[in-house]
């Protein structure tokens, strides 16, 4: 084991002498941190997510009365009321609120009468994260609705006089805020755009800080000093541990590095300093093992390097790493399949003020990705050197 | 009674039945070898003949299809490493760090090999001493000259001071400088008692630097032996070149005559024999060439060598 760690120290002491790890590991992620929390105009003097939106009232029934309550019960909203569809429309397109919502007239007695209703959203183009959290919003409210139409259509449907459907209905709404709504916007409510872009460039620039690590035998192999190691009295696992080890080291160092750079010069807030610790630690080891995955599929470093950098990319996109995903759409059921994603959900749980237990989930298919990517590498790997 | 039995040494490397294929083309075709302690051993053969498949599977950089190799006397496979420490390995092509110092190239190799401590230092400084490199041993090896990178490269092999010392072409592309520089090292390395595996397609080195050869063509080892040894199998007779002017007709006839003659041939400007024998029957030759009218301005001898017996052996020459 003792080579392995030579063999991490010198590729350590490479990654060090080319700079390349400290620009792409550190210097660009928390510049790109500190650009887009700072071009993105919805943060408030304390760096909390602020946003202005009015509400067209045109129904004035329960329902939409309900809603109007749970949007100026957000202490994250600044809630105006427009009188007409063309005010609320001028409102948005000019800028001056990023979103309005439209209740139609009818639509708590449609929703009581089982047959459904309809919120619009109307979005100010230049909001960017208003925008998102207004639908978002009226998604989930308009979900939990669902469920009250389908109770109403269900009790009908079996007999229950119409007279009463008024009642259901209430009694059915009667659940706000609708446990979904707060899941759903629980992230955005409490995490500020600093912490959110902080999290989101170092989870998404990790895995091209650590992916040199096994590609570096494809360096090694067409350099020629590959042939020179394995002829050295060493096991090959100990030639691809030493890769692993400085990829983990690098990666976790520049994770570190980041968090404690945008926490002291951007603000971001991370959260439970042991969850963070968990998450980059399980983060990083799942980092390594895809991208080594990925980098033994080519025969050349550039091929490798190209291969990497596609993955990351498309990963770290499906992943959320640059805008948020609402986990109850198809984009976010997709995201699944990228360990960015697991390692954005548990760094937004913990910075929104989540305790260690709730990244749990996060660590275990982390650690699912940790092995089964892993197992796979090692096998490519000692194809590689030739055995 | 008792016999009194005298035990040879056991050979550094021995080798046999080694074989390897790629698909269908057979690269190695049941090789066998062995050096002995202060043995160099050339691997002469054209390029593709199978010489690096040879030694990677010596080194165990390649598993074998069949076949053995032992060094020290430890077998070596792919998944074991007992007899790597006795090996040191210099490939063809340079295979350093380049963003390493020289000192830090041989320090990461040395810790490779187990080397620590005091012995960790030392062993580096007597390497560079060797390569002559002590010097520039704190700049990035990226900033030395062709030759010094060269010298570097075959340090790496000898900082776990090797048995065995596998020597894959070394010369390939050097200035001649270095070259000279090269073979000098490897004069040395064999006074010092190091048993060396050369492959080259240079009859020259393998002439100069090898106790023996073995000739290699297509995966198979067509001969091995001294160079007197494979001269032999050529048979002895000398070419002789004679530059002449005169009655050239004559001189090839008479000099046809002469017993250790074997062939006469004329020429535009002179005349080529075959000779049994040509430094003892040279003036002979010159006399019966003087005595029948021919003026001989110079005279060459080209004794038979191993460029004469690979064109034997294979029906094609070296640089083919």
């Amino acid at each position: 084991m003792r080579r392995a760690l030579v063999i991490a120290a010198k590729d350590l002491r490479l990654r060090i002498r080319d700079r390349s790890a400290f620009i792409i590991g550190f210097l660009v992620p928390f510049g790109l941190a500190g650009i887009f929390s700072l071009t993105l105009a919805d943060v408030d003097e304390e760096g909390d997510i602020q946003v202005a939106y009015t509400v067209v009232d045109l129904d004035g029934g329960h329902l939409a009365g309900g809603f109007v309550d749970l949007l100026g019960s957000l202490d994250f909203v600044e809630l105006g009321e427009a009188s007409t569809v063309a005010e609320a429309e001028r409102l948005a397109d000019g800028g001056e609120v990023d979103a309005a919502f439209v209740l139609p007239e009818g639509f708590s007695d449609s929703v009581g009468a089982g047959r459904g209703g309809e919120i619009r959203v109307l979005v100010d183009p230049r909001s960017d994260v208003g925008g998102l959290v207004a639908r978002s919003l009226a998604r989930s409210f308009a979900g939990d609705l669902d469920a009250v139409t389908l109770s109403v259509a269900t009790a009908l449907a079996s007999g229950a006089p119409p007279e009463e459907a008024q009642g259901l209905a209430e009694r059915a709404g009667a659940v706000p805020p609708a446990a979904r709504l707060d899941r759903d916007a629980a992230e955005s409510r409490t995490l500020s755009t600093t912490g959110f872009f902080a999290i989101g460039m170092a989870v998404f620039f990790v895995f091209f800080t650590v992916e040199f690590g096994v590609r570096s035998l494809l360096d090694e192999r067409q350099d020629g000093t590959l042939a020179r190691l394995l002829v050295a009295p060493l096991r090959p696992a100990w030639i691809v541990a030493g890769k692993v080890l400085s990829g983990f080291v690098v990666g976790v160092v520049s994770m570190g590095a980041l968090v404690i750079a945008t926490g002291a010069f951007l603000g971001a807030e991370w959260g439970n300093p042991v969850g963070v610790i968990l998450l980059v630690l399980f983060g990083v080891a799942s980092a390594v093992a895809v991208t080594a995955l990925v980098a033994t599929l080519a025969k050349t470093p550039q091929q490798a390097g190209g291969y990497t950098s596609l993955v990351t990319v498309v990963l770290g996109l499906i992943g959320g790493t640059f805008f948020p995903i609402s986990q109850a759409s198809f984009l976010g059921t997709v995201s699944l399949v990228a360990p960015q994603a697991w390692m954005m959900r548990g760094f937004l749980r913990i910075a929104g003020g989540g305790e260690v237990a709730e990244v749990v989930p996060s660590l275990l298919v982390l650690s699912v990705f940790v092995v089964v990517t892993g197992s796979a590498a090692v096998v490519r790997a000692r194809s590689l050197m030739g055995r | 009674m008792t016999r009194t039995l005298r035990r040879m040494p056991e050979p550094v490397l021995r080798t046999s039945g080694l074989r390897k294929a790629f698909g269908d083309r057979v690269a190695v075709d049941d090789v066998g070898f062995h050096i002995a302690v202060g043995e160099t051993y050339g691997l002469l053969g054209p390029n593709g003949a199978g010489k690096t498949t040879t030694i990677s599977m010596v080194c165990g950089l390649l598993e074998r299809d069949a076949g053995e190799v032992s060094v020290d006397g430890r077998r070596v496979a792919t998944d074991t490493t007992d007899a790597r420490e006795a090996i040191g390995y210099v490939p063809q092509e340079l295979a350093i760090y380049p963003d390493l110092t020289g000192r830090e190239n041989l320090r990461f190799f040395a810790r490779l090999y187990g080397i620590g401590g005091e012995d960790l230092d030392r062993r580096v400084d007597e390497t560079l001493e060797v390569v002559d490199l002590t010097d520039r041993a704190g700049d990035r090896a990226s900033e030395y000259s062709g030759g010094m990178k060269r010298r570097l490269n075959i340090g790496l092999g000898l900082l776990n001071r090797p048995k065995l010392l596998v020597l894959d072409e070394p010369t390939v592309g050097v200035d001649p400088q270095s070259r000279h520089a090269i073979l000098a090292s490897v004069e040395r390395f064999r006074e010092q008692g190091m048993a060396v595996l050369y492959t080259t397609h240079y009859m020259e080195e393998a002439e100069r630097l090898c106790d023996r050869v073995g000739i290699i063509d297509e995966g198979k080892l067509m001969a091995e032996g001294t160079r007197r040894e494979l001269v032999a199998l050529v048979g002895h007779e000398d070419r002789v070149s004679l530059q002449a002017s005169g009655d050239l007709g004559a001189a090839e006839a008479a000099l046809a005559r002469l017993e250790p003659v074997v062939d006469a041939s004329r020429r535009e400007e002179g005349l080529d024999l075959v000779v049994h024998g040509a430094r003892t029957a040279l003036p002979q030759i010159l006399m019966t060439a003087a005595g029948a009218g021919a003026d001989v301005s110079t005279v060459e001898v080209a004794e038979p060598n191993l460029e004469a017996v690979f064109l034997h052996l294979t029906g094609k020459a070296l640089r083919d």
